[in-house]
């Protein structure tokens, strides 16, 4: 019993050491004098890093998570004659969460994880400490382009995930299911509001970019440097991020809903 | 004699609950090579990230060209680093640059000097180290010991007051040996330098330093020029210089006797 006691205790201070360095981290990169000479070169490759290269799951993920929703909802608005909501369906399910909760998650897959890798290594083969040694901060050369990089790419490519899903719910059900193109585009357009749903699926999907980052560079930052403290912050990195996805989902949603 | 670059006076540094250096007094002489050598684990590598302020002792003090590093606000701590190169055991090469722009890093960082100017300077301090036509080279391109010149190139970039060489030796087919040795000595001569090497290699590094510390469980074991500890009585200091199996560094793990052993009763 009295062990049990103590390891709760010691994990709740390990989590609590661990938000206080993690929150230092992220202070220390993102509040400070910027730096225009080398900052918006490392910004605009991070840009193309985690965004960019992100681009062909999200719209591949995008394109078939429409289909299966324009199929889904075929099937069921069919069986109360109301297959002209299709499109409003799939543009209400898309905007408001398939598409900044989704988009998150590949985004966490590909790029989160891929950043832990990177700074890890980097922490591994001693280059951050090198750059200490040169008297150049790797919060500011490293991390903070990084950061931003996510902060900016998530929100674009979650609006780029709902584009393309709506065109997949098109593709299936105007295309092949044979639902009036009119109906499909103007029930959307009637009854999608760009502030209750565009608008806050765009600032989900901000609050998600910074979490996922935020876990990401930390967790390549705090890892134990070998091959084996590489790999367990890989996992730790997309398992936190998605997990911080879904609370902050739920968050955001009631907030949102409770007309905030 | 020589002022000294760094001083250390009754430094302490622990590690979780092992003292790693308990009480060490250290001189490292301006414009000399000066080796810090001493068996696996004793914290030679430790020694160079507080001299370069990435940690912080736990009592001591460690000046550096007159500024005690543990007390350095982090503004003034990148100024006393300017002074410093530093040479880490994998090279410690950014890995998503080339040769060239690996050099001209820290040029681009600190100083506003134009492109081709840049160009001039990296193409100059990599034919110091014989490598000027390894620029285009990526870093995954190049063998340990070209990695470990680039970096010296890197380090040497800024023209600082000393280098800190971590293991520069270690893993090194004989012929690298002596291309990193000769190196080490001829920039150290030519430039001016102040050299702290931290190496196993007793023979390569006592045959280019001027001076060596010995360092063994926490403290200063002995030093002297190389010629005189390799004739040195003191126990740890003939083990190590000699490469003795046996003496103050047991061969064998501590346990109970051996016979006590084979004879007792076996556990089931």
């Amino acid at each position: 019993m009295r062990k049990a006691i103590q390891d709760f205790g010691r994990v709740g201070v390990q989590l609590i050491e661990g938000f206080g360095r993690s929150g230092y981290v992220l202070f220390r990169s993102l509040f400070r004098k910027p730096d225009f000479k080398h900052g918006f070169t490392c910004l605009v490759e991070q840009i193309y890093n985690e965004g960019v290269l992100s681009l062909s799951i999200i719209v591949v993920s995008g394109l078939f998570i429409g289909m299966v929703l324009g199929l889904q909802g075929y099937n069921i608005l069919e069986k109360f004659g109301t297959t002209e909501a299709l499109g409003q369906l799939v543009a209400l399910s898309v905007a408001r969460e398939l598409g900044p909760v989704v988009a998150a998650l590949l985004f966490a897959g590909r790029a989160g994880s891929a950043l832990t890798a990177e700074i890890g290594l980097m922490k591994a083969t001693d280059q951050l400490s090198m750059m200490e040694m040169m008297a150049v901060d790797p919060l500011q050369r490293i991390i903070s382009p990084r950061l931003w990089g996510g902060f900016i790419s998530l929100p674009i490519l979650a609006t780029i995930f709902s584009a393309v899903a709506i065109y997949g719910g098109y593709l299936v059900g105007v295309k092949w299911l044979g639902v009036d193109a009119g109906a499909f585009w103007s029930g959307m357009q009637s009854n999608v509001s760009f502030r209750i749903d565009i608008l806050n699926g765009i600032i989900k999907s901000l609050f998600f970019g910074i979490a996922v980052t935020w876990v990401a560079v930390f967790q390549g930052y705090d890892c134990v440097p070998t091959a084996e403290g590489i790999s367990r912050a890989t996992t730790r990195s997309v398992v936190y991020a998605s997990l911080v996805i879904l609370g902050l989902d739920f968050i955001l949603t009631a907030m949102m809903l409770g007309g905030w | 004699m020589p002022d000294n670059f760094v001083t250390i006076k009754g430094l302490k540094f622990r590690f979780n609950d092992r003292w790693i250096f308990d009480g060490v007094d250290l001189e490292i002489p301006e414009g000399k090579i000066t080796a810090v050598m001493g068996p696996s684990g004793t914290g030679k590598t430790t020694l160079l990230r507080l001299i370069g302020g990435q940690l912080c002792p736990h009592a001591g003090t460690i000046d550096v060209d007159g500024d005690n590093v543990p007390d350095l606000s982090r503004k003034n701590l990148y100024r006393v680093r300017k002074k410093m190169g530093m040479l880490f055991q994998s090279g410690a090469l950014f890995s998503n640059l080339n040769v060239f722009d690996n050099v001209a890093f820290p040029l681009r960082e600190h100083t506003n000097l134009t492109e081709e100017m840049i160009r001039d300077l990296v193409l100059i301090k990599l034919e110091a180290v014989g490598l000027r036509g390894a620029a285009d080279l990526m870093t995954s391109e190049l063998s340990g010991g070209m990695s470990r010149r680039v970096a010296l190139a890197r380090a040497i970039a800024l023209d600082p007051q000393m280098i800190m060489y971590d293991e520069p030796l270690t893993g090194q087919d004989p012929i690298t040996m002596g291309v990193l040795v000769k190196l080490i000595k001829m920039l150290n001569d030519n430039l001016g330098l102040t050299s702290i090497i931290v190496s196993h290699d007793v023979k390569e590094v006592s045959s280019i330093a001027d001076y060596v510390y010995l360092l063994s469980d926490g403290k200063v074991i002995a030093h002297d020029k190389p010629e005189a500890l390799f004739h040195s009585d003191e126990p740890h200091a003939k083990q190590f210089m000699q490469g003795l199996p046996d003496g103050p560094v047991p061969f064998h793990y501590p346990s109970i006797d051996l016979a006590e052993e084979l004879f007792s009763e076996r556990k089931s």
